[in-house]
C-alpha cells in the first residue's frame, strides 16, 4: 500500500474510536511533557549555570606569562617547551599576535603595582590594577555604585569596599554586617585621589639617568642595562584621580586583578608606564624600548575555547593558566542530572507506551472483522503490519507534538513561579528553563520511536491474524 | 463418485482441486472440513457448491480463495499451486486472481460505499484519480451510482451486496467467489443479485463458483452442481442431470 493511503486509512481508523484513541495521545503527550519539562528545567539550571561562570570572568580567561619569569617555573613547564631563556617576551607584539588568535575575544595586559595614594592628604598604600573596559559586563561589577569609567583613557577610579571604608576611617564591626556600599559611595563619588607612581622613561642615551626618586630597586636595573646601549631611569610622578564607583566585590573572586583595591582604565595606567617588577628581570636580558608584561590574560568567546587557546599560546613558548577543571565538573554534574532528569520523565513515557500497546491490542480485538475482510479482499500481512505501524506512528507524532507544548506549557508555570521567589528574595529574575529546539524535534521524535515500539507487537498479531477466523463469526 | 473427473486437466480448468484436505483439531476430535475432495472447474463455468451447513462447502470455497491452507492435496486456481504460494504470493492471488462475495457483504462499516469499492484498488496501488474513475463506473454498473457516498448501513441488504459485487471486481478478477450471497437476503433481491452473477458469467465470461444450500437457485442460475457432505464430494453433476443424483443423495 502507498504511504498516503496507509495514512489516510490510519487517520480513518483513529478517527473512529476517537476518545479512546484521545486518551492514549494524551497519555503520550503528558510522557513527553514530563520528559521536556524535566530536560528543560536541567538545561535551564545548566545554562543559568553557565552563563554565571561565564560572567564571572573565571572559566573564560587564560592568564599568560613569560617562560623568563622564573618564579612560576614548574617542573613539568620545564619539561614542555624552550627553556626560559629561548622563550619570547611577554610584550605588546606577544600581546597583539596572542589577541589575534581563532576565538580570543581580547588580550589585556595585567598591570598591577603597589603604590601610594593620597586621598585628603593622607597618604594610603595600596594595590592598584588596570581595569580593561569588558570588565564593566563582569557580574563582579553588579553590585556597584556609582558607574564604570567614562572611557578607557580617563583619570578616574574605581573603589573596593574595603579601601572605600579605610579612607573614610570607618571599620565594620566583626560579626554585624558589612558597611553598605552606597553609605560608602556617597561621601566618596567625584572626590579626588592623587595618586604617586613612578614612571618607566626610557633612555636613549646610555648615560644613568639618575632618576633617584626613591628607595626603588628600579635604578639598580637601570645601572644593569648599560652594554645594550637602551636603558630606562625611573620617575616619580603624581596623577590626579576622580572616584567614580565603589564596587561591594570580593577581590579574591575576580580574575587578573585579584587582591586590588583600587582600580584604573587599562588604557590610562598602560599610558602612565608604571614600572613593573617585570622591567627588572628583563633588564638582564634585553632593554628594549618596549616595555614587557608580567601577566596578559587572555579572554576566549566561550569557555570550550580555553584548552585548545591555551595549547596554541603554550606552543609560542609562553606559560599558561585557567580554570578549566571547575566547568568540565560542572558539565558532568549537569550531564548526570540530565541523565537522571531524563530517566525521571521517560518513566510516564513509558507508561504512555503500555497505553498505546493496549489500545492497538484493542483495535485488533475491535476490527478483528476488518482485518479479516481486508485480508479476504487482498491486503498482504505487510499492509495489515503497517496501518497499525502507522496508526501508532500518528499517536507519537500527535502526543509528541502535544507533549512538547505542554511540556512548555509547564516550564514557563515553574520558570514564572521561580521567578516570582526570586523576585520577593530580592534577586534578579532568571531563565532558569531553557528548550531548545533540539530538544523540541529530539522529544517528538523519541515519541514518535517509543510509540512504533510499542505498536510492534500489536501490529505483527494484527498482521498474523487468520482471515478464515476473523470473517467466521458475524 | 464415479462422477467426479478422474483426471483434472489444469491447462485448461480454472480452478482444480486434488484430494484437497482441511482437518483441523478441536479439542481431543479431529474435524475433517474438506476430507479429500477432487473437483475440476473449467475457465467460464458457473458453479454452484451445495451441502446443508457442515458439510464444508465453505471451506472449500476459503482454499480455493487462498483464504486457508489445505493440510493435504493440491489447489491450482488460473495456474496457481496455492500450496506452493508464499503468504505474500498469496495475498497478490487474493488481490488479482480472485474476487469474494460473502453472505454478510463484510462491508466495512466505518467507510462509505466508494471507500469500500476502492479499497482492494488501494491494496494493489492503483493511482488516485483512476481509483476514482474505476469505483464510480463499478457502482454505476450494479446502480448504485447515487449511493456512493452512503455508509453501508444506510444501505438495503441488496444494496449492500451489489456494492459488495461491485468491490469484488474492481481489481478485474478472473474467478469469483460467492459464499452465499443470497443468504442475508429475500427471494426478490437474491434474484436480482442472481442475475448480476450470471450476466457477469455469460457478458464476460467470468468463472464463478457459488456456495449455496438452495437448490433452486443453483438449478436456475448455475450450469453444474457439486454437492458435498460430511466434507466429501457427493456428486458433481450439470444443474439438469444433478436432480436425480441429488434426489438420491438427499433420501
Amino acid at each position: 500500500m502507498k504511504v498516503y493511503d496507509l495514512s489516510e486509512l490510519a487517520v480513518r481508523n483513529l478517527r473512529e474510536s476517537i476518545l479512546r484513541n484521545s486518551l492514549t495521545t494524551i497519555g503520550i503527550s503528558v510522557g513527553v511533557a514530563s520528559l521536556v519539562a524535566m530536560l528543560a528545567l536541567g538545561i535551564g539550571l545548566q545554562a543559568l549555570a553557565a552563563r554565571r561562570l561565564q560572567r564571572s570572568g573565571l572559566f573564560d580567561t587564560v592568564v599568560v606569562t613569560s617562560r623568563r619569569d622564573m618564579r612560576n617555573f614548574s617542573r613539568e613547564q620545564e619539561l614542555s617547551g624552550p627553556s626560559p631563556a629561548e622563550s619570547p617576551a611577554l610584550d605588546e607584539t606577544s600581546r597583539l599576535k596572542i589577541s589575534q588568535l581563532p576565538n580570543v575575544v581580547e588580550a589585556f595586559p595585567d598591570i598591577r603595582f603597589a603604590t601610594e595614594l593620597r586621598y585628603q592628604d593622607k597618604p594610603h598604600l595600596t594595590l592598584v590594577a588596570g581595569l580593561p573596559s569588558s570588565a564593566k559586563d563582569n557580574d563582579a561589577f553588579e553590585g556597584m555604585q556609582g558607574k564604570f569609567f567614562s572611557s578607557d583613557v580617563a583619570p578616574e577610579a574605581i573603589l573596593q569596599k574595603k579601601f572605600a571604608e579605610e579612607l573614610l576611617g570607618r571599620k565594620a564591626l566583626p560579626g554585624t554586617d558589612d558597611t553598605s556600599v552606597a553609605e560608602l559611595a556617597q561621601p566618596l563619588l567625584g572626590k579626588e585621589l592623587v595618586m604617586r607612581y613612578a614612571e618607566r622613561v626610557t633612555q636613549p642615551s646610555q648615560e644613568d639617568a639618575g632618576a633617584h626618586s626613591r628607595p626603588d630597586p628600579g635604578d639598580a636595573a637601570a645601572h644593569a642595562d648599560g652594554e645594550r646601549g637602551a636603558a630606562y631611569s625611573v620617575i616619580s610622578r603624581t596623577q590626579t584621580l576622580k572616584i567614580v564607583g565603589v564596587s561591594d566585590l570580593d577581590p579574591d573572586s575576580m580574575r587578573g586583578m585579584a587582591s586590588a583595591r583600587v582600580f584604573l582604565p587599562l588604557k590610562l595606567v598602560e599610558t602612565l608606564h608604571v614600572l613593573q617588577p617585570s622591567d627588572l628581570r628583563d633588564t638582564t636580558h634585553m632593554a628594549g624600548s618596549t616595555p614587557t608584561y608580567s601577566r596578559v590574560s587572555v579572554r576566549v568567546a566561550n569557555p570550550k575555547y580555553v584548552q585548545p587557546v591555551e595549547d596554541t599560546i603554550k606552543k609560542m613558548g609562553f606559560n599558561t593558566f585557567s580554570i578549566v577543571d571547575a566547568t568540565r565538573g560542572m558539565r558532568q554534574f549537569f550531564a548526570v542530572l540530565d541523565l537522571f532528569l531524563g530517566i525521571f520523565g521517560s518513566l510516564a513515557l513509558a507508561v504512555a507506551s503500555i497505553g498505546i500497546v493496549n489500545t492497538l491490542v484493542m483495535a485488533i480485538l475491535e476490527r478483528r472483522r476488518e482485518i479479516g475482510i481486508m485480508k479476504a479482499l487482498g491486503a498482504s500481512d505487510g499492509d495489515v503490519q503497517k496501518l497499525f505501524f502507522v496508526e501508532a506512528g500518528m499517536m507519537g507524532i500527535f502526543g509528541g507534538i502535544a507533549g512538547v507544548a505542554l511540556g512548555w506549557a509547564i516550564g514557563r508555570v515553574i520558570n514564572l513561579g521561580a521567578n516570582i521567589y526570586l523576585r520577593r528574595q530580592d534577586f534578579p529574575p532568571e531563565q532558569i528553563w531553557s528548550v531548545p529546539w533540539w530538544l523540541v524535534i529530539g522529544a517528538i521524535v523519541f515519541a514518535v520511536l517509543v510509540s512504533l515500539l510499542s505498536g510492534l507487537y500489536p501490529a505483527a498479531r494484527a498482521a498474523r491474524l487468520d482471515p478464515v477466523q476473523a470473517l467466521r463469526y458475524e | 463418485m464415479t462422477t467426479a473427473p478422474t483426471c483434472p486437466n489444469p491447462a485448461i480448468a480454472a480452478a482444480v482441486t486434488l484430494n484437497v484436505c482441511r482437518h483441523y483439531h478441536m479439542g481431543q476430535n479431529l474435524i475433517r472440513a474438506v476430507d479429500g475432495v477432487s473437483i475440476e472447474v473449467r475457465s467460464g463455468d458457473f458453479v454452484a457448491l451445495l451441502g446443508s451447513s457442515g458439510s464444508g462447502k465453505s471451506s472449500l470455497l476459503n482454499l480455493i480463495a487462498g483464504l486457508d491452507r489445505p493440510t493435504a492435496g493440491t489447489v491450482i486456481v488460473q495456474g496457481n499451486d496455492l500450496a506452493q504460494l508464499s503468504r505474500e504470493e498469496l495475498a497478490k492471488y487474493r488481490l488479482h486472481t480472485v474476487g469474494m462475495v460473502f453472505q454478510s457483504f463484510n462491508l466495512i462499516p466505518s467507510m462509505t460505499v466508494k471507500e469500500n469499492v476502492e479499497l482492494p484498488m488501494r491494496f494493489a496501488e492503483i493511482d488516485r484519480s483512476r481509483r476514482d474513475q474505476l469505483s464510480r463506473e463499478a457502482l454505476e454498473r450494479v446502480g448504485l451510482g447515487g449511493r456512493m457516498a452512503h455508509r453501508p448501513s444506510e444501505l438495503s441488504g441488496g444494496e449492500q451486496q451489489r456494492a459488495s459485487l461491485a468491490r469484488a471486481l474492481i481489481n478485474r478478477p478472473q474467478v469469483l467467489l460467492a459464499d452465499e450471497p443470497t443468504g442475508n437476503l429475500d427471494s426478490r433481491t437474491g434474484a436480482e443479485i442472481m442475475k448480476f452473477l450470471r450476466e457477469f458469467n455469460q457478458l464476460m465470461g467470468m468463472t464463478i463458483i457459488m456456495v449455496t444450500h438452495e437448490r433452486a437457485l443453483a438449478e436456475q442460475y448455475a450450469q453444474r452442481m457439486i454437492f458435498l457432505a460430511d466434507g466429501k464430494l457427493v456428486a458433481n453433476e450439470s444443474s439438469q442431470s444433478a436432480v436425480t443424483v441429488a434426489k438420491e443423495s438427499a433420501s
